[in-house]
Parts: structure tokens; sequence; C-alpha cells
């Protein structure tokens, strides 16, 4: 890798092995992630392309029987390191899932949450409307802001749950499939987002969709799956510029899934 | 070939014909059912409808408010005291099992569901919660009735806490395994620690699904009579915890065998009473639960 550009990588995921049990889920998958930048994920289903995305933030800690090997170095700190905190970690690098899912309040209380959660002290009032700007709902919204979160379209309900991600003004979000539960139109309001926030934010994104890695991604990850060995390991097989990748792709397999003649 | 393709083209025959053997076991078969369902009713109704027969005319202020008569007492009396010898006694219950049951009930769902603690304490309370009551009495007996020397209202509570916790960890635990996953997702996304995800989140979403088991399993605590002959039997007397204590259901239990026509009616009134407390107990239940789906 260029040494000059190695400065912009605020995140470093190296995935050596990620374990479910006893069944290898994602091996020898390097992902550098560029500062304001936007990352995408794509490969096939079960490629590991989610898995990987969780691992960055510590999400899979949830997931019984998760094991990871590898490093993920946020600044001068491996998150998996024993002294790390995962709680500390996920405050500092956000998450935006498929399906929408803001909390059973009120649009206000949902972009508050995190605030609260970190003990904010300044003017909530003017950082809930900053948020929901930069989630580019506020217009939308301002009048019905006691309204409950639940009550909002599903694009809306996406955009809440951005802009209540970035309140805490984290370094990194972390985006999986934001767009699959929405229609194009929702889906359009929602990239255009992404482009936004990037100026501010680094951003991931996992997609299904190449149309839209090659819209919004600077940086593309192609990931496949190996089942030469029995399992259905997921790893990556290219990563680089997005019209670098799409337009010369250095590998057979990336050149067979991005002309859709992959089995 | 040709053939085929004249059948595509004919009409097919739509019409109804109500007197053929399928139509007709149709018909048959759902008259069954309707009859069955009507019959599932009967119960419910005719407890109903004679209690208030029987025990209406007693449905007066004297009631709630009087204390029970005397066997030599023609008439006149109320269950005032065995009124709230219940409610003091299922209140006790709830103090005891509310806490006990949600917070274990926590701890089984989300932080330890696969530990053997969790799988024990599972385990007993499915078995428990098919406990034949009196055992919960006989157990009351032995550790309060014995130790303190005497019946109590605190002993009859503990009997029903007995019975209620089963009820109230198993609802709570299913209701806060139904809260989806996605909700804690984005409560742990956004840097919750699991026990503010569990306060801030799933919990307010459980509580409805929680508070309808907690509801129900007063509504059957409260109708308990076996667990309260061995702990707080009976007294004539205003509520006095330390003492033999009367409820609606053991008050029931003495009168309905009294000579006593006076005790009689009281039983019959009680009986009335205690149903429409469960009713109205059901109902509440219903109502909260109906509010979850919001």
């Amino acid at each position: 890798m260029n040494s000059l550009l190695q400065d912009d990588i605020i995140l470093d995921c190296r995935a050596e092995k990620i374990f479910y049990s006893d069944f290898l889920a994602v091996r020898d998958s390097h992902v550098p992630i560029r500062k304001n930048q936007i990352t995408g994920f794509i490969g096939p289903s079960g490629c590991g392309k989610s898995t990987v995305l969780r691992s960055i933030n510590r999400m899979n800690d949830l997931i019984r029987g998760f094991k990871f090997f590898g490093s993920v170095q946020f600044h001068s700190m491996d998150i998996y390191d024993k002294k790390v905190d995962p709680v500390a970690v996920r405050r500092n690098i956000g998450m935006v899932f498929q399906q929408p899912n803001p909390f059973a309040m009120s649009i206000y209380e949902n972009v508050a949450f995190g605030l609260r959660l970190n003990r904010f002290k300044g003017n909530m009032d003017e950082q809930v409307e900053k948020a929901l700007r930069g989630g580019a709902l506020w217009d939308e919204v301002k009048d019905k802001l006691k309204k409950s979160g639940l009550s909002l379209s599903g694009g809306q309900q996406q955009r809440l749950c951005i802009a209540r991600a970035i309140a805490t003004g984290p370094q990194v979000l972390l985006m999986d499939e934001p767009c699959s539960a929405l229609d194009p139109i929702a889906t359009r309001q929602i990239e255009e987002l992404m482009l936004q926030l990037k100026e501010r934010f680094t951003v991931c994104i996992v997609t299904h969709n190449m149309q839209q890695a090659q819209r919004v991604a600077d940086q593309t990850a192609f990931f496949s799956v190996d089942i030469s060995v029995g399992g259905r390991t997921g790893y990556l097989v290219e990563m680089g510029a997005t019209k670098e990748l799409f337009s010369n792709p250095q590998e057979q397999l990336t050149k067979e899934y991005l002309h859709g003649d992959f089995s | 070939m040709n053939e085929t393709k004249n059948n595509l083209l004919q009409l097919p025959n739509l019409e109804r014909h109500p007197f053929e053997p399928r139509a007709l076991k149709s018909i048959l078969l759902s008259t069954i059912t309707v009859i069955c369902a009507i019959l599932a009713c009967v119960p419910l109704f005719s407890v109903l409808v004679m209690l208030i027969y029987r025990g209406g005319s007693r449905i007066n202020l004297e009631l709630f408010t009087a204390l029970p008569p005397t066997a030599f007492q023609f008439d006149g009396g109320g269950i005032s005291n065995a009124i709230i010898g219940t409610l003091f006694m299922v209140g006790i219950a709830a103090l005891i099992t509310i806490p006990f049951g949600v917070l274990a009930a926590i701890y089984l769902a989300e932080f330890g569901p696969y530990s053997k603690i969790a799988t024990i304490a599972r385990f007993s309370a499915k078995t428990m919660s098919g406990l034949p009551s009196i055992i919960a009495g006989v157990f009351a007996y032995a550790i309060m009735v014995i130790t303190m020397g005497s019946y109590s209202a605190w002993a009859g509570g503990v009997a029903l806490a007995v019975l209620m916790l089963p009820t109230i960890l198993l609802t709570a635990e299913e209701t806060i395994k139904m809260v989806p996953k996605r909700m804690k997702e984005a409560a742990f996304g956004m840097g919750c620690t699991p026990s503010q995800s569990m306060t801030k989140v799933v919990l307010p979403m459980a509580l409805p699904g929680i508070i309808t088991g907690v509801v129900l399993a007063v509504a059957r605590a409260a109708g308990e009579t076996a667990p309260l002959l061995f702990t707080a039997i009976f007294s004539e007397y205003a509520l006095e915890p330390n003492d033999p204590t009367a409820s609606l259901a053991v008050l029931i239990y003495n009168y309905s065998n009294s000579t006593s026509e006076n005790q009689l009616e009281l039983a019959w009134a009680a009986s009335l009473v205690l149903v429409v407390l469960v009713f109205i107990l059901n109902m509440v239940s219903r109502w909260i639960g109906s509010r979850t789906r919001k």
C-alpha cells in the first residue's frame, strides 16, 4: 500500500479468522478504512461482509459463540484489546441497521437518547435539531418532534436512525444494508445523505446493490464465499478505489460477479 | 392436443350445488363447531347467572362494610374483613413476587439465558406452575405458621407468593424475549451497557406484557382456597396481620357448609364478589395487553 495514504486510514480491520462457534465465517480479510470516505462492502450472500462490518464496532459480541482473531486498529488502539470497553467502542463507531429500528419513543427522544447516555450537558434542543438536520429529516419532522418515531415512514425512520447515530458525534458510521428495506425514492435520499455525511464522518456501507456501491462508495471491498473446504467461509477477494474496481477488476472472481456471471 | 385445447375453452361449471354430499358434510361439520363454541360459553354464564340469582340480593353497602355475622345472627352482616384479607394477602404476595420474579426473568431472558442457573430456574418454575396449590399451603404452614406459632396473613401471603412466582417469572421472561432483536441491537449500537439497554429500551417495551402476567397471577391467587386453609384460616374479626385472617375463598368454603341461612347467603354473595373481582382483573390484563400492540 502507498505509504503516503497510510495516514488517511482511520480504521484498519484485519479479520484473520472470525468464528461463530465452530463455524469459520470469515478468513483473511484485511480492510483498511479511509477517513472521510465511503467504503462499500459488496459480495454475494453469506460472504461475510456484514460479519466483518459488525466486527468493527464489536456488535458481534452479542452473538453467542462469536470469536474474532485479528485486529481492528482504531487510532492507536486495537478495539479487540482486553483493555478496551466494547460499550465505549460503540459510542465512537455508530451503526445503522438493515431494518429501521427507532425506539418506541418520540422523534426528539430518539435523537436525544445517545446524548443522554453520554450525559450531554449542553443545549439539548439545539443538538437534536443539528442531528436531525444532519440526517436530512429536520424539515419533515420539526413540527412533530413529540410524535412517536414509529409513526414515520420507513425512509424517514431510517433517516431518524442516522440522525440518532450521528447525534453523539461518532467518528465512523457503519451501515448494514441501510436501504434494503426502502423504496427507490427513500433509497436515493439516503444515498444523497451519505454523500453529505462523509464530509464529517467516515462511512462504511454493506450493500447488495452494486449500482449503489458505484454511486456512493469511494472504496469498494469485494467479498466472496469459499466453499472449497466444505464450509462456507467468506473472504476478501479484492479492494480498491470503486471506479478502478468496477472498470478494471484484478481478480477473475470479481470480474464474473460484476458481470453477473456468478453462479 | 386438439382435445385439451377444446377442454380449456369449455366454460367450467361454477354453479353452487347445496345438496351435494360434499356441501352437506361441510354444513354439518361447521354446525357442530358452532354448537361446541356455544357450549363452551355455558359454564361461565351459568355460574354467573346462578351467583347473581343466589348472591345478588345481598350485594349492598353492608356487605362491603360489616363484619361477618355469628351463627346465631339471622340477618345482616357483611364480608368486609374477607375482602380486605384477600386484598391484603394478595398484596403481600405481589410485593414479594413482582420484584423477585421480574428481576429473575431479566436474568433468564437476557443476561444468562443458557447458564446452568437459568436452566434450573426455568425448569423449576415450569414444574412449580403445575404445583397443586395445597402443597404451597403445606409449605407455608411449615416455614411460617410453625415457626411463628400462629396462623397469620403473612403466612397466607407467602403461600400465595409461592403460587404466583412461576407465572410471573415465566410470562415476564417470555415478554422480554419477545422484544424484537433489532431494538436491542439499536440500544447496543448506541453504546448502551447491557443494563442500560434493559432499563431504557427493553423493559419499557415489555412492561405491558409483564403487567398482564402479574394481573393474571393475582387473579388466580385471589381465588385460591387450599393454601389459605393451612396458613391464614379464617377470622370473624377485622384484619390483624399477625393473627388468623379471613379471605373470600375461605369464607365461601366455611359458610357454604353452614346451617345458618344468613351465612349461606353471604357465601353466595362472597362468591359473586370473588368472581367479579377475577373478571375485572382479567379485563384489566386484556386491556393492558391490547395497548402493547400500538
